[in-house]
């Protein structure tokens, strides 16, 4: 179900939560809402789901305009940052909800959680209490609560913020998997760039209550609209108002050619790749990102000269 | 999440806000919050304003007539004054009690900190039949409290026991013992830790159980009447004197003593609230 | 300062990790008062305090009681009067606590979950009772309800009997076990959150089917625990009740109301008798509540 939101704005109290924001998000699409923490993402998500209301502008959901639906007629399904188990009913009763809210028949509800506890792997612990399993077997758990009533759109928030690094990096993986599988149009909001551009087929970026940029992650990180969305995506060296990739910065060694020279400050070995910390000759600083080969080759150590190649750097218009 | 403790006089309030969500049960709905109001109308607004009528229905002057009858002001002053020797003596014994149930081990701790609050769950005129067992006229051990002021304030210690205790307990139990570590890792030792640590962070939860002992204590009534004798001018409490100003239909008086004692209740309630949230965001 | 420094380390640190000789075993307690001469101290100051003042006479009193045989103690319970105020006492209870907990949960959700003007005046006037002596909620009471009262001419016409009559008993009970069930259910549900409401909602539960499913049961603990106090604290009303009910015996006396009238007519094996069932009643109140108080997350008892 495609979903377009179109101009809304929303105000909490003096604060301006979103400002005039129109997304279009594609039918079964995945698509992430980036942004850091007040960038109105959250809210944004809320205001797809029917918990929030906005101030001025619509929702629009399969073609229709769900901007004064409450969230239980839309047909969404919602997973929230912690979880939000009914912490006094087991797996099962909590799968089952939604079904049992529609009255459906006892026989019908236990099928259709056996099934939805297989699919997220989850089978064998219908009988356990929320309290009982791990955090990320919860969220596991809301999952294949929110996909039982068959929703039109999955909506998550921050779905695994709250979990260890492992853990959220296994599930990532599993929710890409499932979406390939399932293909529901599905958005979720993370602060984790990473994260974004590791799932999403389409990121929205949003700092301030605003758009910064929309796009597929290669256009993101390759043509970023503005200096936020260049910083925010990706690492980045900023001189004055040049933006330069780490890893586009070429390392020769001191005698091989013309470029910069830089001094080689510090030499940080991150496993497969290599971090080098350089200054130039005018004082400033940036660092760049090599492989292991480059700098076994270079044979880097501190306090060494060598010669850079810089790219073409980025600069952006100033907007106010 | 640190729950505020249940005794907190404004628990019913203390809610920071950020962003209410706009979903909350609709169950109350418009009518059922009008039946909520008219419950409380009926009960505790109606009373309270006839009352308040009632004292001043003779003018401030009046008012202050029949608080400063000889009579009246004798139990005014009783009360006051038993009242506060009461809750300095809570918060000693009290923050000690507390501070046992916590960190110390001994047999039988969990019977002990169950009992702890027998006079929330003992009538009052039970409490006073209990004391005058022990304490009365045929007290085994030759103590007779009855017809003294003594007997005032025992009554009175009995009936505001949990309070202090059950306010500093949960307090004591979040305290982060690492601050205190820290403390003595700096050189201080056990009396200035005490001092400048630990009271420091009890002294909310202290003067929270302080401020319901008070407001308790100077409306105390069932477990005077059995123990104190109730004379005039001696150990006749602020309640026994309404009490006795009702039967003798003059309700005036009644009314009158009613209102200020519980004007002084909502007073120091409303001191010590403000004394605790100012501590509290300086120290914690 | 080194002395002081080893005097103030945790027990157990000493001797490699296991447990210091001479102390008493089990997890290092603070690291004030682990001189074992302190926290003797203490302890002793507390649980003999605690003697003097609850231990001692509730002793006293169930020996009194039984004193004399069980004899006596049975025709007292049986007594035609004892036996009706034990029912009215009874018959009061079940009518304000249920009414009190609608009241209570409804409040509670009013206060920590809805938007309304005057919130603060609403949850002042629930906290009220805490600071109203009972005698005063008596006379309040009266002047409202009673004969001389605002509305007197207006119930007299109707018929209507409050004070000195069962209706004025169970409004100045309801009065003063007004907070109990607010007091305790707000906390539990600002704990719960609204997330599992919202989960609800988003699955397609009706307002009143995640207040059945989700939030009720979400908040059952609280809600128990603070129908335990409103129990115990409606059997045992004694100033309040005692103004309003004109303190007719056979009629208006509730069990608290029947101990004093029995002291009064020097009839001490009836006092202490209806006294010791008030005590044992408090007693289960108290395993109770130590029960609830732990599901409730309560820490330290109440």
């Amino acid at each position: 179900m495609a979903i377009q939101v179109r101009e809304v704005d929303k105000h909490f109290g003096e604060f301006q939560a979103l400002d005039d924001v129109s997304i279009e998000v594609a039918d079964g699409a995945l698509t992430a809402l980036l942004g850091p923490s007040g960038s109105g993402k959250s809210t944004l998500l809320r205001i797809i789901a029917g918990l929030e209301t906005p101030d001025s502008g619509h929702v629009v959901i399969d073609e229709e305009d769900v901007t004064s639906s409450p969230a239980r007629e839309r047909g969404i399904g919602f997973v929230f940052q912690h979880y939000a188990p009914f912490k006094h009913m087991t797996v099962h009763d909590n799968v089952g909800f939604g079904l049992s809210v529609r009255k459906r028949p006892k026989r019908e509800i236990s099928d259709r959680v056996g099934e939805l506890l297989a699919l997220v792997r989850l089978d064998g612990l219908a009988d356990r209490y929320p309290s009982q399993l791990s955090g990320g077997q919860q969220q596991r758990m809301a999952l294949a609560r929110a996909l039982a009533v068959q929703p039109q759109v999955l909506l998550l928030d921050e779905p695994f913020g709250a979990l260890d690094a492992q853990v959220r990096a296994e599930l990532r993986e599993w929710l890409r998997r499932l979406h390939d599988e399932i293909h529901v149009t599905t958005i979720f909001v993370t602060h984790d760039q990473e994260e974004a551009m590791e799932v999403a087929e389409q990121i929205v970026v949003m700092n301030h209550g605003r758009i910064e940029q929309a796009g597929t992650p290669r256009e993101l990180y390759e043509a970023p609209a503005n200096e936020f969305v260049m910083s925010f995506i990706g690492p980045v060296n900023r001189l004055g108002d040049a933006f330069l990739r780490p890893h586009d910065i070429q390392l020769l060694s001191d005698s091989e050619g013309e470029g910069e020279e830089a001094l080689v400050e510090r030499v940080v070995h991150l496993g497969f790749e290599v971090r080098v910390e350089l200054k130039l000759g005018d004082g400033r600083e940036l660092w760049a990102q090599v492989t292991r080969e480059t700098a076994q080759q270079l044979e880097l150590v501190e306090g060494q000269i060598l010669t850079l190649r810089l790219p073409q750097p980025r600069v952006f218009a100033q907007t106010s | 999440m640190a729950s505020q403790p249940a005794s907190s006089g404004t628990a019913a309030l203390a809610a920071p806000r950020r962003r209410v969500p706009r979903v909350a049960p609709r169950v109350t709905g418009v009518l059922g919050r009008g039946l909520l109001v008219l419950y409380l109308s009926i009960l505790v607004l109606l009373p309270m304003a006839a009352l308040t009528a009632k004292a001043f229905d003779g003018g401030t002057h009046a008012f202050w007539k029949e608080i400063s009858s000889p009579e009246a002001w004798a139990a005014i002053k009783l009360t006051l004054i038993a009242s506060v020797i009461v809750v300095l003596i809570n918060a000693v014994f009290g923050t000690i009690i507390a501070w046992v149930l916590v960190r110390d081990r001994f047999p039988g701790k969990g019977i002990v900190n169950a009992v702890i609050d027998l006079p929330f769950a003992l009538p009052t005129i039970v409490a006073g039949l209990v004391l005058l067992a022990l304490y009365g006229k045929s007290s085994p051990v030759g103590i007779n409290v009855t017809f003294t002021r003594a007997a005032v304030v025992l009554a009175l210690l009995f009936v505001t026991l949990p309070f202090v205790v059950r306010s500093v307990q949960p307090v004591m139990i979040d305290l982060d013992r690492s601050m205190e570590e820290a403390a003595s890792s700096l050189g201080a030792n056990n009396r200035t830790v005490l001092r400048r640590i630990v009271l420091p962070t009890l002294l909310p939860a202290i003067l929270s159980g302080v401020a319901l002992s008070f407001a308790r204590a100077i409306g105390e009534y069932g477990s005077l009447i059995l123990i104190t004798g109730n004379l005039p001018f001696k150990t006749e409490a602020g309640s026994v004197y309404i009490f006795g100003q009702i039967q003798n239909e003059n309700l005036p008086a009644a009314a009158a003593v009613s209102v200020f004692l519980l004007a002084i209740a909502l007073l120091v309630l409303a001191v010590l609230n403000l004394l605790q949230r100012r501590w509290s965001r300086h120290v914690l | 300062m080194s002395s002081s420094a080893t005097a103030t380390l945790p027990v157990g640190i000493e001797e490699g990790g296991g447990v210091a000789r001479g102390l008493p075993r089990g997890k290092p307690n603070s690291t004030i008062g682990s001189s074992r001469g302190g926290r003797l101290a203490m302890r002793t100051i507390a649980l003999g305090y605690l003697a003097i003042l609850l231990g001692a006479p509730l002793v006293m009193i169930f020996y009194r009681t039984f004193e004399h045989g069980l004899a006596p103690v049975w025709d007292a319970v049986t007594a035609p009067n004892a036996l009706h105020a034990m029912s009215l006492s009874l018959e009061i209870v079940l009518i304000v606590v249920p009414l009190n907990t609608i009241f209570g949960i409804g409040a509670a959700i009013m206060l920590e979950r809805g938007r309304m003007p005057g919130k603060t005046l609403f949850g002042l006037l629930i906290d009220m009772p805490f600071a109203i002596s009972p005698v005063v909620v008596g006379l309040a009471l009266v002047l409202v309800y009673g004969r001389a009262g605002w509305f007197g001419d207006e119930l007299a016409a109707q018929g209507i009997n409050i004070i000195f009559s069962i209706p004025g008993m169970v409004m100045a009970t309801a009065l003063v076990t007004l907070p109990f069930v607010v007091r305790e259910t707000v906390p539990v549900l600002r704990e719960l959150g609204t997330d599992s409401e919202q989960a609800a909602e988003t699955l397609g539960a009706s307002p009143w089917q995640t207040f059945w499913r989700v939030t009720l049961p979400g908040i059952r603990w609280g809600v128990g625990y603070g129908v335990v106090l409103t129990t115990a604290r409606a059997l045992g009303e004694f100033g309040a009740v005692s103004i309003v009910s004109g303190r007719i015996t056979g009629q208006t006396q509730t069990l608290p109301l029947y101990v004093q009238d029995r002291f009064e007519n020097f009839d001490t094996t009836g006092a202490y008798t209806a006294a010791v069932m008030l005590a044992l009643l408090a007693l289960f109140t108290l395993l109770a509540m130590n029960l609830l108080a732990r599901r409730a997350n309560k820490k330290g008892g109440h």
